[in-house]
């Protein structure tokens, strides 16, 4: 609408300058958006460029020890083995769990989307975890699972296992961790899109003769398929910037050394704001990559148009 | 409710357009509206009739020309200030608000009285006849209810202009009807001009007192139901006041008004509504009911017939919507009084008089236009 | 979920039928005809070690804070409420409860006069550069909070604002006032904007046009936003973190640095009666929230055809 030049030689009614800039929808009302703009320049914009230009600005101690001058921080980066794994170490966490969170969902989704007595319940339940928060699902998770907890008390009387499993303050400890924080969020996401999906399109493919796995793959998995895309990359986003259950019910120096947990110690343990901020921004480079394959992919799985959400 | 005073002696659009980006949704719309009257805008979507509507309300500004009222311009006063009232195609009842708050918003708006604002609303109710569901929200009524508040909601100020927007697109067939004998009645009591907005045509005709038909934002005729139903303009509007038979054929001859054309099996005396020449290519235009079957043995009347084949006989409750092809393929739609037999031969004539003869192209409101842009790429 | 679902129009017939259908003629409706299948197995399966693993880690911490002491039990040996007491004055939970919610209190109202104007402008224009402003409302809430975190707290920290109380609420910002804006847009763009022009065609003006009809529209979903808004602040560890000390500290970072604090963390039993603190606290804000909205309007446009 807004595209294509005015004609604008013609004799002009009431269309003064103003009216021809308010149709191409510059008018007053956009006054109301500047807050919110000048508080992102402020609050996000500005300090992120600033984070920008501070990881050009290496300590001298960095510099001595990788070299590179100005790109130092980067050089240390990606040559100091004790920073650079923890970029797997994370997608190691962040991926699987995001994964799993979503592949879950789906068959757990489809059952409950019929009505039944209890699916109230059920979804309020699914919703405390998030009136947990991450430090009590740890504190919670060392407690119910750690060497002397209930799970591994009930496991070894009943004989199935003889030694207490170790789920806590290792690799396992955070995972479990993400699943109870990601999941229900996954779900809900998962279950509203396909309540999206019109129903009588399904119909449709009944009586055009498609069973239930046809109807599956050929009908409802395309039109879910952007949202199942959105609901991995926010799941994905969540697991990816594990921070506090890493340090809680993982192995901080070990396999949970995740890159939020490196840029925090930079940041407050060796007061190196340069070396933090570049771990913070590699941290995002690493995740818009993921999040930009996802994209790729979904374009490969699903070209038609989405019906609205996606 | 008294007839409305607040009134005006003419409302005129002068050159009135409106472009989005370098589309042309309305080019240049004259029409002079008298106290009282009833006019409908009528065209296929996209023609530029809400575009109209919606220059008129102020909801969107005007590329160009110019609205009066009395010769004062009122397109430069805001929608809120030019004291029109208005009703949606969806509505667009507030659903926050009971049915008389929402009648009555408007009056508020005006600071009037509580006491005068009250008895308004009370006439509001009457006249639409919704005072037992006065406390209700607009979720818990049908249809047609929303439709009659909505309309309470514009005729209750006693606006100036009254602008309507397919107010009836939404409702069943039964209830359309019921709904357009409504708004009749009210146009009849209150005299309120109306500017009714329509895609249908027998809508149209039945209410309004002038229709403007609009095609691709220009104006292909004004003029009354009888005029536009009798005398179309060119075979566009012709196509839209059903005439369904539009059929390419050639000039052989052309004598005053009258002109023998033939083609596709066709040989027909017919009356010239835009110049034509021998050797031209022409659209001839008859409607469906026109076309007269004549029965085995009657007399064309020194009419020349039409041999067709019949195709397909529809039933339409006092007669049959009969379609028949040429003895050279071409399809006609005819109305015929007795079931005729799908695969007979039958004859068909027409009074040169019901036979319309236009020009093919519709670009006669383009050229001028063409000239007056001018400068423009 | 009922109330904003009984507002919508009635199921289709046919839909109705395809999920009788479904349960093939001698079974009563409901899920007995799913019970058979293996995918529902799974499904149930599935649903109930979540259920195990979250209520086995809601309860330990529980009963570890009302027991004393409790080893190599099943449970405690007694149960008190010492330890609450403990906390509550050695943590200083009053101020930093206070400090909870005022940061949270404050988060809310600052996102929703920012953004909800801003969602009304992308909810109903187009403007040249509209897709770069919703990339930038977008990115914070995509990056990493740790990401846009460490260069905030450091600008905080040089501008000298490091350990107050208005960091800890500027930081919570950055992500809220984008959420709070990606969340109104699409229920603004559901409200007919023919609305507005209908209370303008009575004679509203702009100020009424907004007050009249907009506001009472918007606000079920300024509430259902808030509300997310308050949960999100109150939960949010990282950026908090980041820019906190201990006179500023939301009630998460309290717990967090009970537990890391040097020499092994405080005694057990001391967090957990915290985190039981916060979770209440938590329950409590959302009862409370519950009473006054429903947290489904946000997702209203959502058609749900198989509940009534």
């Amino acid at each position: 609408m807004t595209s294509a030049t005015n004609t604008a030689s013609r004799a002009h009614g009431s269309a003064s300058l103003k009216h021809r800039l308010a149709e191409r929808g510059i008018d007053t009302k956009l006054l109301l958006l500047v807050p919110a703009i000048v508080f992102a320049l402020l609050l996000f914009v500005y300090p992120f460029a600033y984070g920008i230009g501070l990881t050009f600005q290496p300590l001298a101690a960095t510099q001595d020890q990788w070299g590179g001058g100005f790109l130092s921080n980067y050089v240390a980066f990606f040559r100091d083995a004790f920073i650079f794994d923890s970029v797997w170490l994370t997608l190691k966490l962040a991926l699987p769990a995001a994964l799993f969170n979503v592949l879950v969902s789906i068959p757990i989704a489809f059952k409950l989307r019929n009505k039944f007595r209890g699916k109230r319940l059920l979804q309020t339940l699914l919703v405390l975890p998030i009136t947990l928060g991450t430090v009590l699902t740890a504190q919670g998770l060392l407690i119910f699972a750690g060497r002397q907890g209930w799970l591994n008390r009930f496991l070894m009387e009943n004989g199935i296992i003889d030694q207490p499993l170790a789920l806590v303050n290792n690799y396992i400890g955070v995972m479990l961790s993400l699943i109870i924080s990601g999941f229900p969020f996954a779900y809900l996401l998962i279950s509203s899109y396909l309540s999206g999906i019109d129903p009588s399109l399904e119909a449709a493919a009944k009586t055009l003769g498609a069973n239930w796995k046809q109807r599956f793959r050929r009908v409802t998995l395309p039109l879910l398929a952007p949202g199942l895309a959105t609901t991995f990359i926010l799941t994905f986003v969540l697991a990816f910037s594990v921070f506090p259950s890493a340090r809680l019910v993982g192995d901080a120096s070990g396999d949970t050394r995740v890159l939020a947990l490196m840029a925090y110690r930079a940041f407050s343990e060796q007061l190196d704001y340069s070396m933090a901020s570049t771990i913070a921004i590699m941290m995002g480079v690493v995740e818009l990559i993921v999040i930009a394959f996802v994209f790729l992919g979904r374009s490969f799985l699903y070209k038609g148009s989405t019906g609205g959400k996606g | 409710m008294a007839p409305s005073t607040n009134t005006f002696e003419t409302l005129e659009l002068k050159n009135v357009g409106r472009s989005f980006g370098g589309h042309d949704a309305l080019v240049d719309l004259n029409l002079t509206v008298r106290a009282g009257e009833f006019i409908a805008l009528l065209g296929p979507s996209g023609c530029g009739k809400s575009t109209a509507l919606n220059c008129l309300a102020g909801l969107l500004p005007l590329t160009h020309g110019e609205i009066l009222i009395d010769g004062k311009r009122v397109d430069i006063l805001p929608s809120e200030k030019r004291d029109f009232g208005m009703v949606f195609q969806n509505y667009a009842l507030f659903p926050h608000l009971s049915v008389e708050k929402n009648i009555a918003f408007g009056l508020q708006m005006r600071n009037l009285p509580k006491a005068e604002i009250t008895r308004r609303v009370a006439d509001g109710l009457a006249l639409v006849k919704l005072q037992e569901q006065a406390k209700k929200l607009p979720g818990q009524l049908s249809g047609g209810q929303q439709q009659r508040v909505a309309i309470a909601r514009a005729v209750v100020l006693e606006p100036r202009l009254v602008l309507m927007d397919e107010p009836l697109s939404n409702l069943d067939a039964k209830l359309r009807l019921e709904m357009r004998t409504e708004i009749r009645r009210l146009h009849q009591s209150l005299g309120l001009t109306t500017i009714y907005v329509t895609h249908d045509q027998e809508e149209a005709l039945s209410l309004a007192d002038r229709l403007v038909v609009l095609r691709e934002g220009r104006v292909q005729q004004i003029g009354t139901p009888e005029e536009l139903h009798n005398n179309p303009t060119n075979w566009h509007v012709a196509d839209f006041m059903g005439y369904r038979n539009i059929v390419d054929l050639t000039v052989d001859s052309v004598t005053g008004s009258l002109a023998r054309v033939s083609g596709h099996g066709i040989s027909i005396m017919a009356t010239v509504a835009q110049t034509a020449a021998v050797g031209d290519t022409v659209r001839v235009a008859i409607r469906p009911s026109d076309l007269v079957v004549l029965a085995p043995g009657e007399s064309p009347q020194g009419r020349e017939t039409i041999e067709a084949t019949v195709n397909v006989v529809e039933y339409q409750g006092r007669e049959f919507a009969v379609e028949v092809t040429t003895t050279a393929g071409q399809n006609l739609f005819v109305h015929a009084y007795s079931a005729l037999l799908p695969g007979s031969t039958v004859q068909l004539s027409v009074d040169p008089s019901r036979a319309l003869v236009y020009r093919t192209s519709l670009d006669q409101v383009d050229d001028s236009r063409r000239q007056l842009a001018g400068v423009p790429a | 979920m009922s109330n904003s679902l009984r507002t919508r129009t009635a199921p289709p017939t046919e839909v109705v039928n395809i999920v009788k259908n479904r349960n093939k003629g001698k079974l009563p409706p409901g899920e007995k005809a799913l019970i058979a299948s293996p995918g529902t197995w799974f499904v149930w399966f599935g649903i109930a070690a979540f259920f195990i693993l979250l209520f086995g880690i809601v309860l330990s911490v529980l009963v570890d804070s009302l027991g004393k002491p409790w080893f190599n039990t099943w449970l405690p040996e007694n149960f008190t409420l010492g330890w609450y007491q403990e906390s509550w004055e050695r943590f200083n939970l009053t101020h930093i409860i206070g400090v909870t919610l005022l940061v949270a209190v404050s988060v809310i109202v600052i996102s929703v006069v920012i953004g909800v104007p801003a969602s009304y402008v992308l909810a109903r224009s187009n403007f040249p550069g509209k897709k770069l402003v919703m990339l930038l409302f977008l990115l914070p809430i995509l990056i990493p909070p740790i990401t846009f975190g460490i260069p905030l707290a450091t600008v905080m920290y040089n501008m000298g604002l490091g350990r107050t109380v208005l960091a800890v609420i500027l930081v919570n910002l950055v992500p809220s006032v984008p959420f709070v804006i990606i969340t109104m847009t699409p229920f603004i763009e559901q409200i007919n904007p023919a609305i507005e022009n209908a209370a303008k065609m009575c004679g509203a003006n702009m100020y009424r046009v907004f007050t009249k009809v907009l506001a009472p529209l918007l606000i079920p979903g300024i509430l259902a936003a808030s509300i997310l808004v308050l949960v999100r602040t109150v939960g949010m560890f990282d950026l908090t973190f980041l820019v906190s000390g201990p006179t500023s500290d939301t009630l998460v970072v309290a717990i967090y640095r009970a537990m890391t604090s040097a020499g092994g963390g405080e005694s057990r039993q001391l967090i957990s009666s915290m985190g039981v603190i916060y979770t209440a606290l938590m329950l409590l804000i959302l009862i409370i929230a519950l009473r006054f909205i429903n947290p489904t309007q946000l997702v209203a446009q959502v058609k749900d055809s198989r509940e009534d």
